[in-house]
């Protein structure tokens, strides 16, 4: 029987997949395609709960009206991040997260 | 074993080894397209939960904006360095990441949210919530739509702004 606890444990393994490739890549375009990973953790368990709650149809839509925010957030995000590290790439030959030291101190 | 679990399993097993496979692999373009395969899984997982329109959305736009501009991306940083693509910090990612995990599953299992609704309900509602979707957000949800579209475009102007070539723009 499909349970809300699988959908859960998903978006949990799901979730630190993307936190794992976050920390571990260095390529700044791999690091946002593991921050996608994360985003889709979240979504995963919105829609899970969202499944298996007993409250009324309008009520329970509310999941699914955040997953569509962050989807259209998550599409923003991408691409501008991605305009960024093709500049940064430009102005530094290297899209690499750990040679930006500019700032370190 | 229900169909419907049988379906989850083989979704979810997809849907891991896929993200795995992205923070894994060594290269990059690999990488982009294991993310596709792995977005596709999770349009199936949000199918398995229905909810429709989630999963059209998903797949067109993870599915085909997200991983076009990704692969672009790469396409454009590509340097030649590419074979040492892994931090040396990654013990310490491994183990944070082990940690999350574990917290995020134990709160999952410990918290009341399976109980405050009455658990039971199998996801095996076979109305489909279009039209409330819909409804809900063009009357509730109507301006935080409106405001996310704005976002949306400020944003991807933003993006050509950034990624123009400035000596030959004007």
């Amino acid at each position: 029987m499909l349970e809300l606890v699988h959908f859960q444990v998903l978006s949990a393994a799901l979730f630190s997949i993307g936190i794992f490739g976050v920390l571990s890549r260095r390529s700044a375009v791999l690091v946002l395609i593991s921050i996608e990973i994360m985003l889709n953790a979240v979504n995963v368990n919105l829609v899970g709960i969202a499944a298996f709650s007993e409250r009324a149809a309008d009520v329970r839509v509310f999941g699914h009206i955040l997953v569509v925010f962050i989807i259209t957030i998550a599409a923003a995000e991408i691409g501008l991040a991605l305009a960024i590290v093709l500049r940064v790439f430009r102005n530094r030959g290297s899209a690499n997260v750990d040679e930006l030291n500019v700032m370190k101190w | 074993m229900t169909a419907q679990l049988v379906v989850f399993y083989l979704l979810s097993a997809i849907t891991v080894v896929s993200s795995l496979g992205v923070v894994l692999t060594r290269n990059v373009v690999h990488a982009a397209f294991m993310l596709l395969v792995a977005l596709l899984a999770v349009a199936g997982i949000f199918l398995v939960a229905i909810s429709e329109f989630l999963a059209l959305a998903q797949v067109l736009i993870y599915g085909g904006a997200v991983t076009v501009v990704v692969l672009f991306a790469i396409m454009l940083t590509r340097s030649d360095d590419q074979p040492r693509s892994d931090n040396i910090q990654w013990p310490l990612a491994l183990l944070v990441a082990t940690v999350t995990f574990a917290f995020i599953v134990v709160v999952f299992v410990a918290s009341d949210v399976e109980t405050l609704d009455g658990t039971t309900r199998v996801a095996t509602d076979t109305e489909s919530n279009f039209e409330v979707l819909g409804l809900e957000l063009f009357t509730n949800w109507a301006i935080p739509f409106e405001v996310a579209s704005l976002v949306l475009l400020v944003s991807l102007i933003g993006a050509i702004l950034l990624a123009r070539n400035v000596e030959d723009g004007e």
